[in-house]
């Protein structure tokens, strides 16, 4: 099973994606990254990547949870570009036999490539220009580190 | 060698990438960092906290004593806010 790695500015289409995994499978995980509005102050978010780099960053992790949990399929698409509120921005979805061995590769999957993809995200506020770049999160440092025990 | 630079470093050093000589006294990533906050101001500005940045050589991450001998690609930036 080799995973399914996309870096695209273009939207996905989740109901398709899950179909394509869903052959063979007993278990469908998706997890949906949502481009939030933070309260209403934020537009949009501008996400940047190094190209070569974010895929092949997110094809290891993929690869390093195909070899800890029995998946039959694993597709992950990040897009990168201005990403309006409400859109979708990150898609993971992992397949397995099983319920446990999917939701734990899913979060698995998200824990690491918030903390070692190459992608950085600049809020555009509404109303205004760009603004200020996201600072990194411990919080997400902290949910990588739990798989390292 | 070629350097790239992302998110605010990228702002920050005003290119995105550049092909740079380095002196033979530079071999490792960290290195790299403090001969490039010589080079000028946006560098200083951009490198002022070395470890606000991560480094990726040959796109792959790598610390601050990373050798860099015979690479071809060293990137700086940021810590990463995908997802």
């Amino acid at each position: 099973m080799t995973p399914t790695v996309r870096v695209q500015t273009g939207a996905f289409d989740i109901a398709a994606e899950v179909k394509r995994l869903s052959a063979g499978a007993g278990a469908v995980v998706t997890f949906t990254g949502v481009c939030r509005d933070e309260g209403g102050r934020l537009a949009a978010l501008e996400l940047e990547h190094y190209p070569g780099m974010a895929e092949g960053e997110i094809a290891r992790i993929a690869g390093e949870a195909a070899r800890r949990w029995p998946l039959t399929g694993v597709t992950v698409i990040h897009r990168h570009g201005v990403i309006a509120v409400g859109e979708d921005i990150v898609l993971v979805v992992t397949a397995s036999a099983h319920r446990d061995a999917a939701f734990a590769a899913a979060r698995f999957i998200m824990d690491f490539l918030k903390t070692d993809a190459p992608f950085w995200k600049k809020e555009h506020p509404a109303g205004t220009p760009a603004g200020d770049w996201v600072a990194a999160r411990s919080d997400d440092d902290k949910a990588a580190g739990r798989w390292r025990r | 060698m070629r350097l790239v630079y992302f998110a605010w470093v990228r702002e920050r050093i005003g290119r995105g990438e550049e092909e740079l000589d380095l002196p033979t006294s530079v071999t490792t990533a960290g290195g790299l960092i403090d001969w490039l906050k010589e080079r000028g101001p946006e560098y200083a500005h951009a490198l002022a906290e070395p470890a606000a940045v991560r480094l990726a050589v040959d796109r792959v991450h790598a610390g601050r004593d990373a050798p860099i001998a015979g690479a071809r690609e060293v990137a700086i930036f940021p810590p990463m806010t995908g997802g």
